[in-house]
């Protein structure tokens, strides 16, 4: 195995090689989980801390269930009743938990850069599972062992990324994933929620979902937050899911074989319609399965490969 | 109390002088410039052979946080700071607490100056109440005290009509009222320059659109009034090409630029560090450029630093929560010698023109000139002296430097106020 980082901290820092191990290392991981008796001694002895500073139940969940199969002790902090409601810093808050000497830190934050601070200042593994609008390498990952798994390979493919790609760290870092597999990426969604200078990622951008989903292999849908309209991005719930919800009427002139993905929560009504997010197109639940996975596999190797003890 | 300044290359942009002299000072002015000067009895005298000796530079944007924020810095600190890096007079800002929106905080500004302050001291009085946008500050009464400009920094007074009216009751003053143009809409939630740059951090960017609406408008209203309006802090090519223009239409604008502003791009925001961030932000290479040529042709009137001391606990965590500013005082001169100067980017006695007859001439103050009767504030450079940045080596009280670990060449040697050495 030729991984030999301390942290994962985005997909932007991983190359091809890198990616494809994990995603091999899922792979078998995943086979742990097929077993009735899912407990591997793997991380026995390890501590994983999962420091949630912004709500989260999939992704947290995923990780406590990752670490708690390979037999690692999974604790979890959360801010909301610790001491970050009583003025403690980022910082000092990340040393009193390295204080009890964890060998992994999960950290989700608000900021953008805050897992790449910890890691700077932790000596244990920082993982970043989502900070700000910046990146959620974990997601990304589970993304590609998804469609590899449907797609039998990446390379070559062609993804469309529908939504609010301005405020999305799940599009980041499927954009720099992507790219990095061979696989041709295109955003689409309103100007106001695509990023400035996007195209200087490497990806196509369209304002028309129809054509943007014509040739796609996969279209990955992006939750809309309600707060959008605030910020004036858009003008109503009820106009964006005109223009760039999807159907099944939407999905009729695209490939047959097209893969619907979403890295929820959904919004049923909103960015995919009730009839798309069941269909057989859509991967929603496999994608959430192989989190687990991903993760385990990112714990692993982190945590239990080569004599980080 | 007199000092011969003996055999120094005698920079003086006033007078056009650019050769080796003599530079006799007594009483506190500048009595004689001229070559195999004899020393009069009593006379300290300086051998500045190899130096250069130049009018006293003059930072027109300095934070000096007294009174209020006394933990980030105190006219004490912050003048022995400017004195450390070559400036021998510095103008502060109203963002105090209180704000200096009254004549009593500037006179207390000024009484503290007197007392401890090491460099001269200019404050600068608040637009409105409080910086709050809504009410003009007393600047008569401010402008008697002392002010020499009034600006509301760090924040922009976004109700135009209510600028126009604060260009209008300055104009018997005759002190320029100094724009922080930064449109706070367009602004919004922004922590970094919008572009590639921040699309790829995830951090949310504010387009250099922010600062052209506000220096248009402000050029609109300074033409309307006749006002001088000064832009501080200025970042963007297209802010720095409509100053030029309003400029050849006879308006009454002038400029300035940061050190930082003209030696990093947000490319340097990629680290996450937070003594990268700043209002307003980094900006692109091709806005760099722009304030570079405008610098040289003089367009941009001076440099000024926008020193902003901040604890370090303001500046260690995360991006979106520290505190906006770097300070500059201490690394300006050096990294714009060598960096600039150095390389042959900008003249030596352009620059220091720009660090000190055009902020003197825009703020009407004296020194700026090595002419005789001037006040003999003085400025000596070593061009040649190696240096690192340390910010533990620090006069400031704050740490909060992008530039921290630089090294180049060419600092400052020695600092004269008022015909005292005040450095080394």
């Amino acid at each position: 195995m030729g991984w030999k980082r301390k942290d994962l901290l985005g997909m932007q820092d991983l190359d091809a090689s890198e990616i494809t191990d994990v995603l091999d290392t899922a792979v078998s991981m995943k086979e742990i989980a097929s077993r009735e008796i899912k407990k591997v001694p793997t991380l026995r002895g390890k501590t994983v801390v999962n420091l949630f500073y912004e709500s989260s139940t999939r992704t947290r969940t995923s990780f406590e269930i990752a670490g708690k199969w390979l037999s690692a002790d999974v604790i979890n902090f959360s801010a909301s009743g610790s001491s970050a409601d009583k003025g403690e810093s980022l910082l000092d808050t990340a040393r009193n938990i390295e204080a009890m000497s964890p060998d992994v830190v999960v950290v989700r934050h608000k900021a953008s850069g805050a897992p790449a601070l910890l890691a700077r200042h932790l000596r244990c593994g920082v993982v970043n599972a989502g900070d700000g609008a910046h990146e959620h390498p974990t997601q990304a990952l589970l993304d590609l062992m998804t469609i590899r798994e449907k797609k039998g390979h990446l390379e070559g493919l062609n993804v469309t990324i529908v939504g609010d790609v301005t405020h999305s760290r799940v599009a980041r870092s499927d954009i720099f994933g992507m790219r990095k597999m061979g696989i041709t990426v295109t955003v689409a969604g309103p100007p106001t929620l695509i990023p400035a200078q996007c195209q200087e990622l490497g990806v196509k951008v369209s304002h028309r979902l129809d054509e943007a989903i014509a040739s796609a292999d996969v279209i990955m849908m992006l939750r809309l937050q309600h707060e959008r309209m605030e910020g004036g991005f858009i003008p109503s719930i009820r106009e964006y899911s005109r223009v760039w919800g999807l159907t099944l009427a939407r999905l009729k002139p695209c490939r047959p074989d097209v893969l619907i993905m979403h890295p929820g929560p959904v919004n049923r009504g909103v960015e995919l319609s009730p009839e798309v997010a069941d269909s057989p197109f859509s991967v929603i639940l496999d994608q959430v399965g192989n989190g687990v996975a991903v993760r385990m596999a990112v714990l692993y190797l982190l945590a239990g490969s080569k004599g980080r003890a | 109390m007199s000092l011969l300044i003996r055999n120094g290359r005698v920079v003086d942009p006033a007078g056009g002088t650019d050769a080796l002299a003599d530079v006799w000072i007594a009483e506190g002015r500048i009595q004689k410039v001229g070559r195999g000067l004899k020393a009069p009895p009593g006379a300290e005298v300086v051998d500045a052979t190899g130096k250069v000796v130049c009018p006293g530079f003059i930072d027109m944007h300095v934070h000096l946080r007294e009174p209020g924020f006394e933990y980030k810095e105190t006219i004490a600190s912050g003048t022995r700071a400017a004195a450390a890096g070559g400036f021998t007079a510095v103008a502060c800002m109203a963002n105090t607490f209180p704000v200096n929106d009254n004549r009593a905080v500037t006179d207390y500004i000024l009484a503290r100056a007197k007392v401890e302050g090491v460099v001269r001291v200019y404050p600068i009085g608040a637009v409105t109440r409080n910086l709050e946008g809504t009410q003009l500050a007393e600047m008569a009464e401010q402008a008697e005290a002392g002010c020499v400009a009034f600006s509301d920094d760090g924040k922009c007074v976004m109700n135009a009509e209510l600028y126009r009216r604060a260009m209008e009751y300055a104009l018997p003053f005759g002190t320029p009222i100094i724009s922080h143009a930064e449109d706070c809409d367009l602004a919004h939630g922004a922590l970094m320059n919008e572009g590639l740059v921040a699309t790829e951090l995830g951090l949310s960017g504010q387009p250099g659109a922010a600062e052209d609406v506000m220096v248009a408008r402000d050029i609109i209203l300074a033409e309307l009034t006749g006002a001088h309006l000064h832009v501080a802090h200025i970042s963007t090519a297209s802010a720095v090409r409509m100053v030029r223009e309003a400029r050849a239409r006879g308006v009454r604008v002038t400029a300035e630029v940061t050190p930082h502003h003209l030696l990093l791009t947000d490319e340097a925001v990629r680290s996450y560090d937070p003594n990268c961030k700043m209002a307003p932000p980094l900006r692109t290479k091709r806005d760099v450029e722009a304030c570079l040529e405008g610098l040289i042709d003089g367009t941009i009137d001076c440099v000024a630093t926008d020193h902003a001391p901040h604890a370090t606990s303001e500046k260690e965590g995360e991006f979106a929560e520290a505190a906006n500013g770097v300070v500059g005082l201490e690394t300006a001169v050096p990294l714009l010698l060598d960096r600039l100067v150095r390389p042959g980017v900008v003249d030596l006695p352009t620059l220091v023109a720009r660090l000190s007859t055009g902020p003197a001439r825009l703020l009407n103050l004296p020194g700026g000139s090595l002419a005789p009767g001037a006040a003999a504030d003085v400025t000596i450079l070593d061009l040649e002296q190696a240096w690192t940045v340390d910010p533990a080596a620090f006069c400031s009280r704050s740490r909060n430097t992008p530039f921290a670990g630089f090294s180049g060449h060419g600092r400052p040697w020695m600092t004269v106020v008022g015909g005292v050495k005040v450095t080394p």
